[in-house]
């Protein structure tokens, strides 16, 4: 009975190591090719390279039309940094609105709130393209930043109103009865509490925005302002063809690097996220 | 008491809770709310973003050259009284779209219940497992992962270097080949299943042990607890899961630009609705017509979710399994 209990345990471990392998096999791939010559990357499926370099990466770095991709990467960080903190602002000022204060029309603009949930951007799309090339925008970082100011993410309010108001109550009305403004409530309560919620929205505000593509084509239109996603695209001709397969995959390669960083080091607030909100993918 | 300390009373009571929603009130009027009204407006006009003063309404017109074709027409007659050509990859791109959607989603679904069933036993290194098969979802919207997907599936690229290893010949270049080539994108979109999967294992874990052995002691198979517990219990889930997906899958872009090179591929084999509306509207600048393609989308979503929660009433239980 036991033995077969542990044979049986050890076919399965075998089964998902071996399915998982599969799974993760063109990632390691690209990662392995990335370091192989050009000329070797082709109908080469085996994973220990027969020579080693990185010439890729240096032809890659060198980027698009005389911008590197550390520029890339710098616009890229930049955009991430600022998109995190205006998420964080906006969207947890709002949810601290839903979750704890009482108001005129509050049923109302939450119900407001969860249907834009559900909305399809490409409806508002065009308008603000519109708008924001009126206001001089395109071609410069706002139109993808601006908007995180403005809590226009309805999965983090939606995100952050549940984990609020998951915490004690009783801590934000001995606050009050102690003389706790609701700014005071807010800053030295709620968001303290709410520091898991937090992370889990700066996480994905940061992938989001990371890989984000079809924003940055509309606005990022010159290479200095390039996104990693955006400067990628550029490894691929018209109608498809690329020409430095080497490079396109060693800066693929590097490309997905803070994600998997930032996934391993904060994976259970990954976990949660997902869970309660049933966030994308 | 006067009038005016029943204002100040009033704005007391609600000035602050406004305050902390004011730059999500700003965002939802500035842009969702006016845009949204804008974009219904634009739809009912020939707008050309480089030349916006000539602007007319021209009432339907946009939403007949969308599907003129369906009734066998090659032209209409707008409001104004001019001749407009009909577009000719409308119904093209819908049906890549509804093909794309209703493949990948239920084998996504599929794949996600199954690997969640298959972590959800007690075994040592869950949370490991879980991870691995999360690193897919994690990058695969990545323009990156498109890109390596384009290297995969080409003549010469892994997958063929695979299958000639083990003897086939004469191997298509799947990306390329009007045949295969949205099979490649059904298939990276399933190999994402890690989200669904995530949600999935965190709905059977709610699932009490006891149901389970009481079913075993009364001789059920494995088959039949599968039906009889596992998936009514589970309804719930696997009516979010496939709301959720099927709204994400009808807005899937990146991987049909990168692999079509910005343009819809081999015979139009990979013009998703998405890739259709961006060439309309930024690659031709017809955003009149790219607004009406968008309502048409908004339209479509909402019908299907509309019918997914109406037929849930008969296959989705909220109760606890008595």
């Amino acid at each position: 009975m036991k033995t077969g209990t542990a044979v049986r345990h050890a076919l399965t471990h075998l089964f998902i190591l071996a399915l998982g392998t599969l799974m993760i096999y063109p990632i390691v791939w690209m990662v392995v090719s990335s370091f192989k010559p050009n000329n070797m990357i082709f109908s080469d499926p085996g994973l220990i390279p027969k020579a080693v370099t990185i010439e890729n990466y240096i032809t890659g770095w060198r980027g698009y039309a005389g911008t590197t991709f550390g520029k890339f990467f710098a616009n890229s960080l930049f955009m991430c940094a600022a998109a995190i903190i205006g998420n964080l602002i906006a969207c947890t000022m709002a949810a601290y609105a839903f979750a704890r204060l009482k108001f005129v029309g509050k049923n109302f603009w939450f119900a407001v709130m969860m249907v834009t949930l559900m909305l399809p951007g490409h409806v508002t799309i065009v308008p603000r393209y519109i708008l924001f090339n009126t206001f001089g925008w395109v071609g410069t970082f706002l139109p993808i930043i601006v908007p995180k100011f403005l809590a226009t993410d309805a999965f983090f309010v939606f995100l952050l109103v549940q984990f609020i108001r998951s915490l004690p109550k009783e801590l934000d009305e001995a606050a009050i009865i102690d003389g706790c403004s609701k700014l005071g409530v807010f800053l030295r309560i709620i968001v303290p509490l709410a520091t898991p919620a937090l992370v889990t929205t700066a996480l994905f505000t940061f992938l989001w925005t990371w890989d984000d593509f079809f924003n940055h084509l509309l606005y990022l239109t010159s290479p200095p302002i390039f996104s990693v996603s955006r400067a990628l695209r550029t490894f691929v001709g018209d109608a498809g063809a690329v020409s430095n397969w080497g490079g396109a995959l060693a800066m693929s390669t590097l490309s997905v690097i803070p994600s998997f960083i930032l996934f391993f080091a904060l994976q259970k607030y990954f976990v949660q996220g997902i869970a309660t909100t049933g966030i994308k993918g | 008491m006067s009038e005016t300390s029943g204002i100040v009373k009033f704005l007391r009571r609600n000035a602050a809770a406004y305050i902390f929603l004011a730059p999500w009130l700003l965002g939802f009027f500035v842009l969702t709310l006016y845009p949204m009204a804008y974009s219904l407006w634009l739809s009912f006009t020939n707008y050309v973003f480089t030349n916006p003063d000539a602007t007319q309404w021209i009432g339907l017109g946009n939403y007949l050259k969308m599907f003129g074709p369906l009734f066998g027409l090659s032209e209409i007659a707008t409001a104004t009284g001019e001749t407009m050509r009909v577009d000719p990859y409308y119904l093209k791109a819908l049906s890549v779209t509804f093909t794309y959607v209703f493949t990948s989603v239920p084998l996504k679904l599929v794949a996600a219940l199954a690997v969640a069933m298959l972590l959800n036993q007690k075994l040592r290194g869950v949370p490991f497992y879980r991870a691995v098969y999360y690193i897919p979802t994690l990058l695969g919207g990545s323009v990156a992962i498109a890109v390596l997907w384009r290297k995969l599936f080409e003549k010469d690229g892994l997958v063929n270097g695979f299958l000639s290893a083990l003897g086939f010949t004469d191997l298509p270049s799947w990306i390329t080949n009007p045949r295969y080539a949205l099979w490649t994108l059904v298939l990276l979109s399933v190999w994402q299943f890690g989200s669904s999967m995530i949600i999935f294992l965190a709905g059977l874990k709610q699932i009490p042990e006891e149901y389970y052995e009481a079913a075993s002691v009364d001789g059920a198979t494995r088959v039949r607890q599968f039906f009889s517990i596992t998936i009514p219990l589970l309804s719930p889930v696997i009516l979010f899961n496939l709301v959720m997906q099927m709204i994400y899958a009808f807005q899937a872009f990146t991987q049909a630009y990168i692999i079509g090179g910005g343009r819809g591929g081999v015979l139009n084999s990979t013009l998703f609705y998405t890739l259709h509306l961006y060439i309309q509207g930024w690659t031709y600048y017809e955003m009149g017509y790219a607004s009406a393609m968008a309502w048409v989308l908004l339209f479509i979503i909402g019908v299907l979710t509309a019918i997914i929660f109406k037929t849930s009433d008969w296959w989705v239980s909220y109760g606890t399994g008595e």
